[in-house]
């Protein structure tokens, strides 16, 4: 292929939970005409960063520009990861005459993944079909650290089939927060419950973001209150493979019921 | 004070609060008056994003030449009449103003909204002193009679209810009919008023905060909505401001850009309702004023910010927008941060003047969603100092036992790739076993805080790098 050679930078959630989201990355990296290759790397490092523990964040963040820097592109299917590449690894070299010009340069080619589709690859439509009601949640960090907000509307406005509902405090953080879920489970909870009730309010069926982390936690919360809307990462339906049981669903298939 | 603050038991705090459901009904206002009122006003000045950047920019070129323009400040102010006290600490604060009360007999002293007087603990203080200290500003009034710490750095009364404050003026106002009507918010206010009326009259002193202190006049300006600081400040024989280094600006042209951001971040009002100037006491010729003007600097432990990486925090013009914006401050309030500043201001000024030992939840109490940051007109990037917070915690190993163990053990993972995958692929198909078809989990063995009021999503199978791997 005669594109732009991509490392698609797999995160540890995305890895572990959420296979199926890596491989709908693949498909619209393709699409987009990009060849695609995967690094074999853990984490981008941001727990221990964000636990004050610079030391491991800095260790694993050189492993991280050594195995990507030769790509054209890095990109990363979660807007929290992708920040933590692009915004905060030239933080954490600030002043290293060695790493700060790498990690600037590997900075300067990091993008979340349906930002870089739309605004470095120009894509505008999407061809994947989906039939139903979905909203959309902004996860904070790929909306403030990134700018991350109109180009996944924009695109799933041209899935067929496919009707947007905007949600009510959609740009408000649903509680997850990484490590903060699990220090602060009391209030990350009340946090998420705020946005469940919004979110059923909306009356759409399908919830989509584009982090994995807080997706999580808005479909365990909206399992545990009962609620039947499924959640899903957005690169799923805009590769059309949202065939596979939502995130906290039951895993065997059951009949496809339009809501 | 430092001997008050629960900022340590920060978790039991959340914990009441978020069962406490009059709190948690006290607590919508923040949506209803102050983010959606900012938005609006925000969105109807084209300029406010520059006005924003200009404020930052003064702030921080004061800041940078802060020894001059302290000294320039102080020279108007005496060339004025008036006197400049310089206190390092909250106790040598406490004693500059005592010593001023004594100098003039003072039995009641009135007090003018102030986050300073509340940091350094004056109330207490000059009741033991057999100084009475009457809080003028409505908010303030109320946690005063019931004992309490601000909630909140511009609404002090915010967690409370128009019916607890009904409640607390029958309690103490005993002069007054018991069977009075007090439904409506104007009968609370008017009453208030009235008694708070002959307390201005018998004031010896009054002590009000700053928002701004002006270098090139010697003037201090307090920014209110309920005309109690003019007459605090202007009734009594002796006026005393009491405020902090870092309230300093240049001249008076920079205060009017500052007013242009405060209260629309504050409250959503385009100007607050009293934006009052104070050069110097009573001139000859003047119909009013105090005799005598005193203004109480305080440093307690800021000049050793502006040397070090919190320096950012030293541009705050307490609007209470971060807080306001809060995810975790709306859902538990401003009690629950133990001590004076709560939100994410409070997040990152309450480690440095109590300590990071006892603050250490407050900076890591944050999801770090980058709302504050979004919204604070002198662009403090919140998330990031308190991040600094939580190094110099990890850094002198007071982070919790098991958070350093959890965060070992995963990293020692983290930094070994190939080990990492291996083990991560084990336990995934291992997890997704044990959830069956139900695809999630009820209750997780270490996932407690989570499984007992939420889900937990199971792994689909193998992890993404084994299946590519295999391809």
């Amino acid at each position: 292929m005669a594109g732009p050679r991509v490392g698609l930078f797999i995160t540890c959630l995305i890895d572990f939970f959420r296979p199926s989201v890596g491989f709908a990355a693949v498909k619209l990296l393709h699409e987009a005409g990009c060849s695609v290759e995967v690094p074999r790397q853990a984490c981008c490092g941001q727990p221990a960063f964000n636990s004050g523990d610079r030391g491991d964040a800095r260790a694993i963040a050189e492993q991280v520009i050594a195995a990507c820097e030769t790509f054209d592109y890095i990109v990363v299917p979660s807007g929290s990861c992708a920040g933590m590449l692009k915004v905060h690894y030239p933080e954490l070299f600030r002043g290293d005459p060695n790493w700060q010009p790498r990690a600037d340069a590997f900075a300067g080619k990091c993008f979340e993944l349906i930002s870089f589709l739309v605004d470095v690859m120009g894509v505008t439509a999407s061809s994947a079909e989906f039939a139903g009601t979905v909203t959309y949640h902004d996860s904070c960090s790929g909306l403030r650290e990134l700018g991350v907000k109109g180009q996944a509307r924009r695109l799933l406005a041209t899935v067929a089939g496919l009707t947007l509902i905007e949600l009510q405090d959609a740009d408000v953080c649903c509680g997850f927060g990484g490590t903060f879920c699990v220090k602060y489970p009391e209030i990350s909870n009340a946090i998420v419950a705020k946005k469940v009730a919004n979110i059923r309010a909306s009356g759409a069926g399908t919830l989509l973001a584009g982090d994995l982390g807080c997706l999580m936690n808005m479909a365990g919360k909206l399992a545990r209150v009962g609620s039947g809307v499924e959640v899903r990462h957005v690169a799923e339906v805009l590769a059309g493979m949202a065939g596979e049981p939502a995130i906290a669903a039951p895993r065997e298939r059951k009949a496809v019921t339009t809501p | 004070m430092s001997e008050t603050a629960t900022s340590p038991h920060f978790k039991e705090n959340a914990h009441a609060a978020l069962a406490d459901s009059e709190l948690q009904r006290s607590l919508e206002i923040l949506e209803t008056n102050f983010i959606g009122r900012r938005k609006l006003v925000a969105d109807k000045l084209p300029e406010f994003d520059a006005l924003r950047d200009a404020a930052r920019d003064i702030k921080n070129h004061t800041l940078a030449h802060l020894d001059l323009y302290l000294e320039e400040y102080e020279r108007r102010v005496v060339a004025q009449g008036g006197h400049v006290h310089y206190a390092v600490t909250a106790a040598d604060a406490r004693a500059i103003i005592l010593e001023i009360c004594r100098s003039v007999n003072a039995k009641i002293v009135t007090k003018g909204k102030s986050m300073i007087a509340e940091e350094v603990g004056l109330d207490d203080f000059l009741t033991a002193h057999s100084i009475t200290p009457i809080e003028t500003d409505l908010g303030e009034y109320i946690i005063q009679i019931r004992h309490e710490m601000p909630s909140h750095i511009i609404a002090p009364a915010l967690h409370l209810s128009k019916a607890q404050v009904a409640a607390d003026f029958r309690r103490v106002h005993t002069q007054l009919p018991a069977d009075r009507n007090l439904e409506e918010p104007q009968t609370l206010l008017a009453e208030a008023r009235a008694v708070l009326r002959e307390k201005f009259l018998a004031a010896d002193v009054g002590i009000t905060g700053a928002n701004f202190l002006v270098a090139e006049t010697g003037t201090s300006i307090i920014v209110t909505n309920e005309g109690n600081g003019d007459l605090t400040q202007t009734l009594p024989k002796i006026h005393i401001v009491l405020t902090s280094i870092e309230k300093l600006v240049p001249t008076l042209e920079d205060v009017s850009e500052f007013l242009r951001v405060l209260a629309r971040s504050a409250t959503g009002q385009e100007m607050s309702v009293y934006t009052t100037l104070s050069t110097g006491p009573r001139r000859s010729g003047d119909p009013d004023g105090p005799r005598e003007y005193h203004v109480v600097l305080l440093d307690n432990g800021r000049s050793a910010m502006l040397g070090g990486e919190f320096r950012e925090m030293l541009r705050c013009i307490r609007c209470g927008a971060c807080m306001n914006h809060c995810p975790v401050y709306q859902a538990i309030g401003g009690h629950a941060y133990g001590w004076v500043y709560p939100g994410p201001m409070g997040a990152v000024l309450t480690p440095s003047l109590i300590g990071i030992d006892k603050a250490g939840n407050l900076p890591n109490a944050s999801t770090f969603c980058g709302r504050c940051e979004e919204v604070c007109p002198v662009r403090i990037p919140l998330p990031k100092l308190m991040r600094f917070w939580r190094e110099r915690e990890f850094e002198r190993h007071l982070s919790p036992a098991t958070v350093r163990a959890g965060l070992s053990f995963w990293a020692f993972f983290a930094r070994r790739p190939r080990l990492y995958g291996f083990a991560t692929d084990v336990a995934a198909r291992m997890l997704a076993l044990m959830s069956g078809a139900r695809g999630r989990f009820h209750w997780l063995p270490l996932a407690r805080g989570w499984t007992d009021q939420r889900d937990f999503p199971a792994p689909q199978g193998a992890t993404f790098q084994a299946q590519w791997r295999k391809r």
